[in-house]
């Protein structure tokens, strides 16, 4: 077996021992009586070490890649987003053993878990690197950046979990409301992931030739029938679907019918899951957090954010700014990406004074935890694809 | 006694304002001494900000002053920022002038973008306000730093090991209860303590015990850092700190840097490599899916610089300094000044093969080229036959008043008008020659034929000169020893003192990380058999695990 | 001194420091404004670069050597049809001004010099042309737009930057304004 087909092996095992790492903390918060038996549980032991197992084969990946291509596996939107998914666990399994608190696994494994599934959405394949990524600060940047990243992602998942035990989810709320929002978007990236595995299965594509912003001719491939038409385009492939609409040149009409996808497959299971339950979500997942300790919820939160901010300063600033020195001849250029890492660390920052200061603990401090994650995955997700600057290389 | 200061019960003199007393702790506000736990952000300390409110300029002191507006301008500055990235900012737009970059934003983007162009939005970064905010962010930084470091500097200094019983009782880890032997508890305690090591103050049956006190003043280190950061960008405005240039560099051409006068550098070749199925067969498959994979982009090209006290124009003691590679993440340095790799352009017309041919016969009568960068004047073909080139339009754009214009003077579309002679005809021919077109004034014996070309690539060159950058990465490196010394290390207190009788008193703060700060007051407590203690804020936890969970 | 004085004073201190402190950092934003938008640009009222240059004829021309006389400094290019338009008036008012110590030194921008001993011949131009080669004379007076025409006194000051083509009148007040007493 060569290297690269060993890294997506590794990959594999990592994927399923989360999973399977998932139920046995369920299976700690469920059957714990007391704080003290939570804490100590057997199913929270096997947890950790299915979990750490998991890490080891998703390092394992990491290395093996690395070492196939010759350079840090963090050059596009697969790479990156799978080290995201792996920093995360880290970043778990550190505070796992400092606090032991099985509920913290059962929500940030299957975050970790959705964050890895949504990066295999996107070309595997190992890619030569472009002149402009040819430099020890690929690696140094961009893992620093992400590791920055997935420990404030973890401080997310607790105030995520603090909301979610101190909302009241019988009561119609505006808290209630937006912690469903929250919920339903996680189940909306569900949806990518089913809608583009889907398509992907059956095989489907369909090519169109189109007129790009710059008035030239392009050739677009669908590999989800074409909701919507790219600017002027002409269908290759027979028997494909008509547009419903032709977009202008400044939309990528390829990447909103990948979206709208998403959207209804996800807006689907979510309307089948309160279909079974008949309850919002959010009501639905609070059981799971009956024995997390609010207070500790609250402190993790806040560690995670003061352990990872420096980070985070350190990968995304200062680092970029070196290397964005290097190789576009300026440390700082108001390119979108920088414009939102500047923007991420300005919201912690805004964050740490208020906590500090202003002594915004528990519910407003969570919401601006969950905020900051959001921030983190708009600068992942939306500015790669949509605010298209020096760094859409995915 | 004046107004400004207010003695406490100890008899020491705190400043107007202060909620805690400096030294003993007792509450010295109305709200303090009501309130259960007491709010210890700055140590209970006046800050100076709410002690004076005369003048306009102690109004606009205390407004930047204040934490909550510092938060509202880094809010404001958020918000700008995510406006800007809306729509491409000016910088990377594909136009020059003001007009040609409002008609971009309106063609693409419609009102909203038309809209966007005149609020200024398309140049967000640039704009006055936007530096305003940002000049506004830097005076709240420094402002509030200095209004909150001195006196919580003063305060931590002068704080005595032992406290009134009412500041103890209000903090948020407390606890009272008799002991056997308080002499002996407190010994232990201390042990301990030193051994966790803590800083170990006793004094009159009370300890004091302190560790990382350093952390509370990184705040204040990291803030320095971003002053000396914003303060190195401002040096950038003094002119010769900061060069930003660029320019087009035609293979073989040699021409003065701009921006670093005495400067020349030519171009030895412009490359452009792609990637193949033999680098590395593990590509293959990305290469099957996109086969033009960019590998390098590279100009070499040699540095020249002019003897000292040369005038512009004068290019007669030019002598080399290096010859480089120039490629992306790898620029060219010199004197303080990088050259990189920025922008290239490919297959520009060099030089032109012709043919002079006779058209009844359409045989050769020899060949010669023309070079589009210097072309010379007359072509000796041999055995009498001569072409000579009478004019030359690098870019032919039509006739106008019946004379060929040339739109540029790149070499996009040459024309040319040749006088060809030959001994048939000593006096010559004229034939007007440009792409896929001859004309002639006469019917013409002769004619030139294209026959093949040579092209160049260009490269496109930035220059920089940045003088502050060792200021700019000072002021990084400060603020992350300030955020990481703020951050990784908490300032933790414990406080044991005798009560009436045989009662301890035990209480503990920490600016964060409360968990550790309970593992290490419960290691204490255990060694020294001390009285139990609750974390008022925590009313979840076992009372079994506030006990017993030890590692 | 009493208490009150002392304080009195101690706050009157810390006043005039605050106010240093608020004007300086206002000073700082308007340093930063201000700074952001001008590039370095020749004015006018400065002193004219000094450059040397050989021209079509093979003549060095220094330009401190002209001190004393007016000097029309033209850049221009064959492609640019209001360079076209002003060469004739050009040639006209230098031979004009010839002996009332105006010269007109015409800097040729990016052609070939085949294309610009054409353009000499073709308009018959008598004054001298030079080509700019490696450009640093263009950068040393930042031209941009062609044609530009710099007018230089004759202590060397330059007195007008002209950035469009002009017509005779125009050219011949412009000599008038550097002619040497």
């Amino acid at each position: 077996m060569d290297l690269v087909s060993l890294s997506s092996n590794l990959l594999l095992v990592s994927f399923f021992a989360y999973i399977i790492a998932t139920l046995f903390f369920g299976g700690a918060v469920r059957g714990a009586k007391s704080q003290a038996s939570y804490r100590n549980s057997r199913s929270g032991t096997i947890g950790i070490i299915i979990t750490i197992i998991g890490f080891l084969t998703h390092v394992g990946f990491f290395i093996t890649r690395w070492m196939a291509s010759g350079y840090a596996p963090v050059s596009n939107m697969f790479e990156a987003v799978t080290a995201l998914g792996m920093m995360l666990i880290a970043a778990f399994i550190l505070l796992y053993f400092i606090y032991k608190t099985p509920s913290l696994g059962l929500f940030a494994l299957p975050i970790a878990i959705i964050i890895i599934g949504y990066a295999t959405m996107f070309p595997t394949e190992v890619t030569p690197l472009i002149p402009a990524l040819k430099s020890k600060w690929l690696a140094v940047h961009v893992i620093t950046t992400i590791l920055g990243e997935a420990i404030l992602a973890i401080s997310a998942v607790a105030g995520f979990i603090l909301l979610l035990k101190k909302v009241n989810v019988k009561k119609a709320s505006r808290e209630r409301f937006w912690l469903e929002v929250i919920v339903y978007t996680i189940v909306l990236f569900l949806g990518f992931i089913i809608a583009t595995s889907g398509f992907r299965i059956a095989g489907y594509e369909a090519e169109f030739n189109f007129m790009n912003k710059n008035e030239q001719l392009e050739r677009s491939v669908y590999h989800m029938p074409p909701l919507f038409g790219m600017n002027e385009y002409e269908a290759l492939t027979e028997d494909a679907m008509t547009p419903w609409a032709e977009m202008p040149a400044i939309i990528d009409a390829k990447k909103l019918t990948t979206t709208t996808w998403s959207f209804f497959v996800g807006t689907a299971i979510y309307l089948l899951l309160r279909l079974i339950f008949r309850r919002p979500l959010a009501a639905v997942l609070q059981p799971l957090t009956k024995n997390a300790n609010l207070q500790l919820m609250d402190e993790i939160g806040y560690r995670a954010v003061l352990i990872g901010f420096p980070v985070f300063s350190l990968g995304a600033l200062i680092f970029a700014m070196i290397w964005a020195h290097e190789a576009w001849s300026r440390f700082w250029g108001w390119d979108p990406k920088e414009v939102w890492a500047l923007i991420t660390w300005l919201f912690y920052a805004a964050f740490l004074h208020l906590r500090l200061t202003r002594g915004w603990e528990g519910k407003k401090s969570a919401w601006l935890m969950v905020i900051g994650f959001i921030l983190i995955m708009f600068n992942f997700i939306a500015v790669n694809m949509i605010l298209a600057g020096l760094h859409s290389y995915a | 006694m004046s107004k400004s200061m207010i003695k406490c019960q100890c008899g020491h003199e705190n400043p107007f304002g202060t909620v805690l007393c400096e030294s003993c702790g007792r509450p010295q506000t109305e709200e303090a001494k009501k309130s259960k736990t007491v709010d210890m952000r700055y140590e209970g300390s006046a800050r100076r900000s709410q002690t004076y409110q005369r003048t306009i300029v102690d109004k606009i002191w205390n407004f930047f002053s204040s934490v909550k507006i510092g938060v509202s301008i880094i809010i404001a500055v958020l918000v700008t920022s995510a406006i800007g990235t809306i729509f491409p900012q000016k910088l990377y737009v594909p136009a020059n002038t003001e007009a040609e970059i409002a008609a971009y934003y309106e063609r693409l983007y419609g009102t909203f973008g038309k809209i966007y162009y005149n609020l200024g939005f398309h140049d967000m970064y640039n704009s006055w306000w936007f530096i305003t905010l940002v000049g506004m962010l830097g005076t709240s930084i420094l402002i509030a730093s200095v209004d909150r470091v001195v006196p919580l500097y003063k305060s931590l200094k002068q704080q005595r090991t032992k406290r009134h019983p009412s500041f103890l009782k209000r903090q948020r880890v407390y606890g009272d209860g008799p002991v056997e032997d308080a002499d002996a508890s407190l010994k232990k305690a201390e042990e301990k303590l030193k051994q966790l090591r803590y800083n170990v103050k006793v004094e009159d049956g009370a300890i004091l015990a302190e560790k990382n006190r350093f952390s509370r003043w990184g705040p204040y280190v990291n803030h320095t850092g971003l002053l000396i950061f914003l303060g190195a960008i401002l040096l950038r405005g003094i002119p010769g700190f900061y060069v930003d240039e660029s320019m087009w560099l035609r293979e073989g051409d040699t021409l003065e840097i701009p921006g670093a006068p005495g400067y020349f550098i030519e171009s030895k070749g412009f490359i452009r490599e792609v990637y193949s199925n033999e680098d590395d067969e593990i590509f293959g498959k990305a290469l099957e899916r996109n086969p033009m994979i960019d590998k390098n982009f590279q100009t070499d090209v040699a540095l020249y610089k002019k003897a000292e006290g040369d005038l512009p124009g004068q290019t007669d003691n030019i002598s080399l300094v290096k010859e480089y590679s120039i490629i992306v993440n790898e620029p060219l340095t010199f004197d303080g000044y990088s050259i990189f790799q920025m922008d290239y352009r490919t297959d520009e017309l060099k030089s032109m093969d012709f043919q002079l041919t006779d058209k009844e016969t359409e045989q050769s009568l020899g060949e010669f080229t023309v070079d589009l960068v210097n072309p010379e004047s007359t072509y000796d073909l041999g055995d009498g036959r001569i072409v000579e080139l009478k004019d030359y339009y690098p870019d032919y754009a039509g006739f106008e008043n019946g004379e060929p214009t040339s739109k540029s003077p790149l070499p996009n579309n040459p024309a040319f008008f040749f006088k060809m002679i030959t001994p048939e005809k000593p006096e010559g021919e004229i034939s007007f020659v440009a792409i896929r077109q001859t004309v002639e004034a006469d019917e013409n014996d002769y004619k030139v034929n294209f026959v093949s070309a040579d092209t160049r690539n260009i490269s496109g060159l930035t220059i920089r000169k940045d003088r502050t950058l060792y200021i700019l990465l000072a002021g990084g490196i400060i603020f992350m020893i300030g955020v990481a010394q703020g951050s990784y290390w908490n300032h933790r207190r414990i406080w044991i003192q005798k009560g009436e009788n045989n009662e301890m008193l035990i209480a503990s703060h920490t600016n964060k990380n409360w968990y550790s700060l309970k593992r290490e007051m419960g290691q204490v407590k255990e060694h020294a058999s001390l009285p139990s203690y609750e974390d008022r804020e925590d009313k979840e936890s076992d009372k079994e695990e506030e006990e017993g969970d030890i590692d | 001194m009493t208490k009150a004085e002392q304080f009195a004073k101690k706050r009157k201190r810390r006043l005039v420091i605050r106010t240093i402190v608020l004007i300086a950092l206002l000073a700082a934003v308007v340093f930063a404004i201000a700074t952001k938008k001008s590039e370095k640009v020749l004015a006018i009222g400065d002193e004219a670069p000094d450059f040397e240059i050989v021209d079509l004829e093979g003549n060095k021309h220094r330009l401190s050597e002209y001190k004393g006389q007016g000097v029309f400094l033209n850049f221009w290019g064959s492609w640019c049809g209001p360079c076209k338009t002003e060469m004739p008036f050009m040639e006209k008012q230098s031979k004009e001004f010839k002996g009332k110590g105006v010269h007109i030194l015409a800097l040729n921008i990016k052609d070939t010099r085949l294309k610009a001993e054409t353009f000499r011949d073709q308009y018959k131009l008598t004054f001298p042309i030079a080509q700019d080669k490696d450009e640093s004379i263009l950068r040393a007076y930042n031209v941009i737009p062609l044609p530009t025409t710099i007018l230089i006194d004759p202590d060397g000051i330059i007195v007008d930057i002209i950035t469009t083509g002009m017509d005779e009148e125009e050219i011949r007040q412009a000599m008038e304004s550097i002619q040497p007493e």
